[in-house]
């Protein structure tokens, strides 16, 4: 401004005033900085306490400690494997059976509703979102589990897997050996890792069917009206114009969901049977990280709270390496899409 | 400015006031002392506190955070007492300057669903129990089961396997009479609060094994007797350690309390399964309170015997209407001898 003498100096007052201005936008950026660092730090403290508590268990079983299935406090020996196999495979059943339910609710809302129901049902999903998670285990084990054993595992059993009371193994079992076994039991009660799986695919669809509701909507008006004047069925316009308009937004929309699966806890804890015996099969019961930490810790001592700590480090690893992957596709999508 | 004034002025008057009050509550004679601990003896440790504070004053605060977190509690120092499932071994007291006697007695029970079985019609004894939850007995028509029980009508039906998912004193004391009756057990699955189950599926807490055994039919699992009796499930008679077949009911859970070798037991580090009376019921569990010899807050400390002393001679009442079973007064007798001779009052 100084080099401009044509023009006036400002008056002193508004030069206090641009300098008072410039400091209070400094210390702002600061605060706003910090609020950032301490979600950061909180993250960074959590996975090193964890790390840091489990550190006699990695210590003691080393590598062994991921790939042991043995969980024996009798021995004070412990594995991972059951655990996080039971984590991993909830959570994937939940989202295969999420994701077309919330991609469904998500169109009939944008595209096919009438205006007036529009509202009404996209409130209800939200309220849906905000149950707690232990109503949802009571609801899945006094009615849903018992639900589930008595007419859906049967059926399950007979036309996919091996009868429990070893009439005959079905068509599926004789011919689709990897499919049967995920359908046989000897187990003839409700709690079981498919069940847990669609406990937790209800407690997501919300999740997901509400972030693809909003990222629906912003497709615009005009490239879906020139499809529909194309020709197009609605179903085309869905899916030649909205879903790669939002695929990035819907894969962050699933893996929030799957995020939300892999840490889910009360309700997994009553509906899973909690047994830490491996088994290939969806219909027994099992265990995942959550829900062993809950059942174990307030009576845990010593390498057993360790073990337990290990694993609560295990859960960080695995929600990593799940928003890496999400990372990862969406970076490919952008790449394949030439942007 | 003027409303300002007042609105401190009534401030300074309401702290004077709660200065007041606090001042009062300090004065008065009521001791508050806290204890943490064991979520078995919760229900009626908290019924005691209610009437012992009504005839002292003195409020007691328990916590019922988990045997585990109880001792970690009392070792730290934070709390006037601890309570435990599982005894602390008489060396880890020494190391840490502590005491424990027992608190109250309950019993556990095995519970089935077989339809047609109704309570106190099935009976087992420990070894053939312990094959069933081993997964060795898998159905209930299995020979053994039925010659333990001529002429019950025994279905051809599969046995479920129910046990605690979460880590619990039942579990503890479940286990370790397991562990007592059959060698198997005890060599390959052993006992504590949580074990590894050979087979079956785990509800959390006593509602979630009921749960579980009320859906799953053939299925067989343990609860407190309390919850048994008070939820109407079909419990299972049991042939004790001097081979008598009993129902499980307060009679016989104090005669475990009384006739188990507490002579023997050092700082009544003794596990009361399978005790030897006639009429024992095997799967009796009590939990110890857990203190500091040498008193780290005597008027606390004293407040705390106090309180035990008082539960013991007066908590029939509470403690029953909860289902569990005051101790018998020839234990009480050795505990007070046991106070007497190891605490610093």
């Amino acid at each position: 401004m100084s080099s401009l003498p044509s023009v006036a100096a400002p008056p002193p007052d508004q030069d206090v005033r641009s300098r008072l201005d410039a400091r209070n936008d400094r210390w702002f950026a600061w605060l706003l900085k910090g609020c950032a660092l301490l979600v950061l730090a909180a993250l960074l403290g959590a996975a090193f306490a964890t790390l840091w508590g489990g550190r006699h268990a990695f210590s003691t079983f080393g590598w062994h400690f991921l790939v042991s299935p043995a969980w024996d406090p009798g021995t004070d020996t412990y594995g991972a494997l059951v655990p996080v196999y039971g984590t991993v495979v909830t959570s994937l059943v939940a989202v295969v059976l999420a994701v077309p339910v919330s991609f469904g609710i998500a169109l009939f809302l944008t595209e096919v509703a009438p205006g007036w129901l529009r509202t009404p049902i996209a409130s209800a999903i939200e309220l849906l979102a905000g149950i707690p998670s232990i109503i949802y285990g009571m609801w899945g084990l006094f009615l849903f589990a018992p639900f589930f054993a008595e007419h859906i595992k049967p059926w399950l059993t007979a036309y996919l897997g091996n009868n429990p009371d070893g009439d005959h193994p079905s068509w599926v079992y004789d011919h689709l050996p990897f499919i049967g076994k995920l359908f046989s039991t000897d187990y003839p009660f409700g709690a079981s890792v498919l069940t847990a799986g669609i406990v937790l695919a209800i407690m997501i669809i919300p999740f997901i069917s509400s972030v693809m509701r909003e990222v629906f909507m912003t497709v615009p008006t005009r490239l879906k009206e020139s499809a529909y004047a194309l020709g197009s069925s609605t179903w085309e316009v869905v899916w030649d114009i909205v879903l790669p308009y939002t695929r990035s937004a819907v894969i962050g929309g699933i893996f929030l969901g799957l995020g939300r699966a892999l840490g889910e806890t009360m309700a997994v804890t009553f509906v899973l049977g909690n047994t830490l015996n491996l088994s290939a099969s969806l219909l027994d019961p099992g265990a995942s990280i959550a829900s062993t930490i809950a059942n174990q810790f307030s009576e845990a001592v010593g390498l057993q709270k360790s073990a337990l700590m290990a694993l609560a480090f295990l859960l960080f690893v695995v929600t990593f390496i799940v928003l890496l992957i999400a990372r990862l596709m969406l970076r490919r999508l952008a790449i394949k899409e030439g942007r | 400015m003027l409303n300002a004034t007042t609105t401190v002025s009534r401030l300074g008057t309401a702290a004077v006031l709660a200065a007041a009050t606090l001042l009062g509550a300090n004065t008065a004679r009521a001791t508050d002392i806290t204890g943490a601990g064991s979520s078995f003896v919760y229900p009626v440790i908290s019924k005691w506190s209610a009437a012992y504070a009504e005839k002292t004053g003195n409020h007691l605060n328990y916590q019922s955070v988990g045997s585990g977190a109880g001792i970690a509690q009392i070792k730290e120092g934070t709390i006037d007492f601890g309570a435990s499932d599982a005894p602390m071994s008489s060396e880890d007291l020494a190391k840490y300057g502590l005491g424990q006697f027992p608190i109250v007695v309950g019993g556990i029970v095995p519970v089935v669903n077989i339809s047609g079985v109704s309570a106190d019609q099935m009976k087992l004894d420990g070894q053939t129990l312990a094959e069933i939850f081993m997964g060795n007995i898998k159905n209930w028509n299995d020979p053994k089961i039925a010659a333990l029980n001529p002429g019950l009508k025994l279905p051809s039906k599969h046995i479920t396997v129910v046990h605690r998912s979460d880590g619990s004193g039942t579990t503890f004391n479940f286990t370790n009479y397991l562990s007592k009756v059959s060698p198997a057990w005890g060599s390959s699955v052993k006992f504590g609060t949580s074990v590894k189950w050979p087979t079956g599926v785990g509800g959390k807490g006593n509602e979630g094994v009921s749960q579980y055994v009320r859906q799953i039919a053939g299925s067989i699992g343990y609860v407190e007797y309390a919850y048994a009796k008070q939820n109407k499930i079909a419990w299972v008679d049991m042939k004790n350690a001097a081979g008598k077949v009993l129902k499980p009911d307060a009679a016989g859970f104090a005669a475990a309390a009384a006739t188990a070798d507490w002579a023997g037991a050092k700082d009544f580090n003794l596990i009361m399964t399978n005790a030897p009376g006639a009429n024992a019921w095997p799967i009796t569990a009590t939990t110890w309170a857990i203190m500091y010899k040498k008193p780290k807050n005597a008027e606390h400390t004293k407040v705390v015997f106090d309180f035990f002393k008082w539960s013991y001679a007066n908590g029939q009442p509470q403690a029953q209407a909860l289902d569990y079973v005051p101790l018998p007064p020839s234990l009480v007798q050795k505990i007070e001898a046991y106070w007497a001779s190891d605490f610093q009052k």
